[in-house]
């Protein structure tokens, strides 16, 4: 370890010791994710030999973070809030304060399971849960709905229009033609949904990947940290776009499920009814989404930022969500 | 001018050297890298086998549908234009077959494994068929 890594460690060790009641040191010390501005850290607060809490740190070690993310205070806010509410998250156990030396950033407790997609679609151990977790992911975003928006920290408001202007001065800053992109710009003008009456807490990143599962099915879902208040049939698209399929087209929801076992379950769950076409409209501006995104890699690799094979491969991906979004726009996804 | 064998052949010989020789001998995080290696490698032969025909048939389709000359990027710009201005849309005469073949020849290319796209080129060949007589 470096001097930094040894300080780092030893500011972790001090404050479990004075938040985990009976803690003396940590066990187990590994990082999760290597972003440049958010670090997600896994480790035990231990007593000698003895476990005492498994523990999950996400920290930013002081850079700027996206304009599109809250603080890591306000998330660990909003999960607070929805501890308790139904909605299933892991518990906040302290967030960080200047003098803990860590930089910004909360504990939670450390959920055992698996997040990696394929492993749920394919491995065994989730054969019986598979043909449930499409009503899961329902009922988790219709109690989502029911959280009391007043209860909830400060969160942007973030409805269609506001996503969409976003979106297309993005495409219009990354400067090359794509055809496929303006017809699904065009198409999103002219098909905008109404205003709601009621606008809810969106997680904004709802998928495989960001839920944690065990055998049983969903025990918690993660990464809050584009949560917003909007339309639920964001979530309940973003679940349904094709990225998140891996290859199983005939289960549109995750690669797991239908879309009536997801909107059955959502109305359950919220008392509300749900129009597909609304959450058709979500499918299309959350395929495009994606389709930006990954049109935007070609600069971090062209610049240097990142001039690696992976991105430049990930790049080499905009024809996929080209085609993904021709299917949806012509009736044939 | 140039002897044999060609880029694209040796290209898929290096993929080959990847995929059976080197990565079983790798631990995983390097067999991952090397996947992703090999993965490029298949994709810039088959731009170097591809590439060429499918941006002159681009570039033919687009002049017939714009009706006017210049080079793809040009006309690819222009024609981003008027859809967007609601000038051209998916029922204008060439449009949709222009953007279906344009997106199914640079995944033939980025990536023909793809599932959309495998469906995709499986419902355009059946539809494609002669209808059998019953």
């Amino acid at each position: 370890m470096n001097a930094m890594d040894n300080s780092f460690s030893h500011a972790l060790e001090t404050m479990t010791a004075r938040i985990v009641p009976g803690a003396r040191g940590i066990a187990n010390l590994r990082r999760l994710s290597a972003g440049a501005t958010l670090e997600t850290w896994s480790f035990d607060a231990v007593d000698g030999e003895r476990m005492l809490h498994p523990l999950i740190l996400r920290r930013s070690p002081g850079g700027l973070r996206s304009a599109e993310s809250l603080s890591l205070e306000a998330e660990a806010e909003l999960i607070r809030v929805l501890d308790g509410s139904g909605v299933p998250v892991p518990a906040v156990v302290h967030t960080l304060i200047p003098a803990d030396s860590l930089g910004d950033g909360f504990m939670m407790t450390r959920i055992e399971g698996e997040t990696i997609a394929r492993k749920v679609l394919r491995d065994q151990q989730f054969a019986n849960i598979r043909p449930h977790l499409a009503a899961q992911f329902g009922a988790i975003r219709g109690t989502m709905t029911k959280v009391d928006a007043a209860r909830l920290p400060r969160l942007p408001f973030k409805p269609a229009e506001v996503i969409v202007a976003r979106l297309a001065r993005r495409y219009e800053a990354l400067g090359v033609a794509r055809p496929v992109f303006d017809l699904t710009f065009r198409w999103l003008e002219q098909n905008a949904p109404a205003p709601l009456d009621k606008y809810s807490l969106v997680h904004g990143d709802y998928r495989n990947g960001n839920i944690i599962f065990g055998a049983e099915g969903v025990r918690a879902v993660l990464d809050w940290e584009v949560a917003h208040i909007g339309d639920p049939a964001e979530d309940l698209a973003w679940i349904s776009t094709p990225p998140w399929r891996f290859g199983e087209l005939d289960r549109p929801v995750g690669g797991l499920g239908s879309r009536a076992q997801l909107f059955d379950a959502y109305e359950a769950a919220s008392g509300e009814r749900i129009d597909p076409a609304r959450v058709h409209y979500w499918e299309v501006l959350g395929s495009l989404r994606w389709g930006v995104s990954c049109a935007s890699m070609l600069e971090w690799f062209t610049s240097g930022r990142d001039p690696s094979v992976e991105r430049a491969m990930i790049a080499r991906r905009v024809s996929e969500n080209e085609l993904d979004l021709m299917r949806i726009l012509t009736g044939t996804d | 001018m140039l002897d044999q064998p060609r880029g694209a052949d040796i290209l898929a010989a290096v993929s080959k050297l990847l995929r059976e020789t080197l990565m079983p001998q790798l631990p995983a995080n390097a067999a991952f890298q090397a996947r992703v290696a090999a993965n490029a490698i298949d994709l810039v032969a088959r731009e170097i086998n591809y590439g060429h025909a499918v941006e002159s048939e681009a570039l033919g389709r687009l002049r017939a549908l714009l009706s006017r000359d210049g080079s793809l990027q040009e006309l690819e710009t222009d024609l981003s234009g008027r859809i967007r201005r609601g000038e051209l849309d998916l029922q204008s005469a060439g449009l949709a077959e222009h953007l279906w073949l344009t997106t199914l020849d640079k995944m033939k290319i980025d990536q023909p494994a793809y599932a959309s796209y495998r469906r995709t080129i499986e419902v355009r060949a059946g539809q494609q068929q002669p209808r059998k007589e019953d």
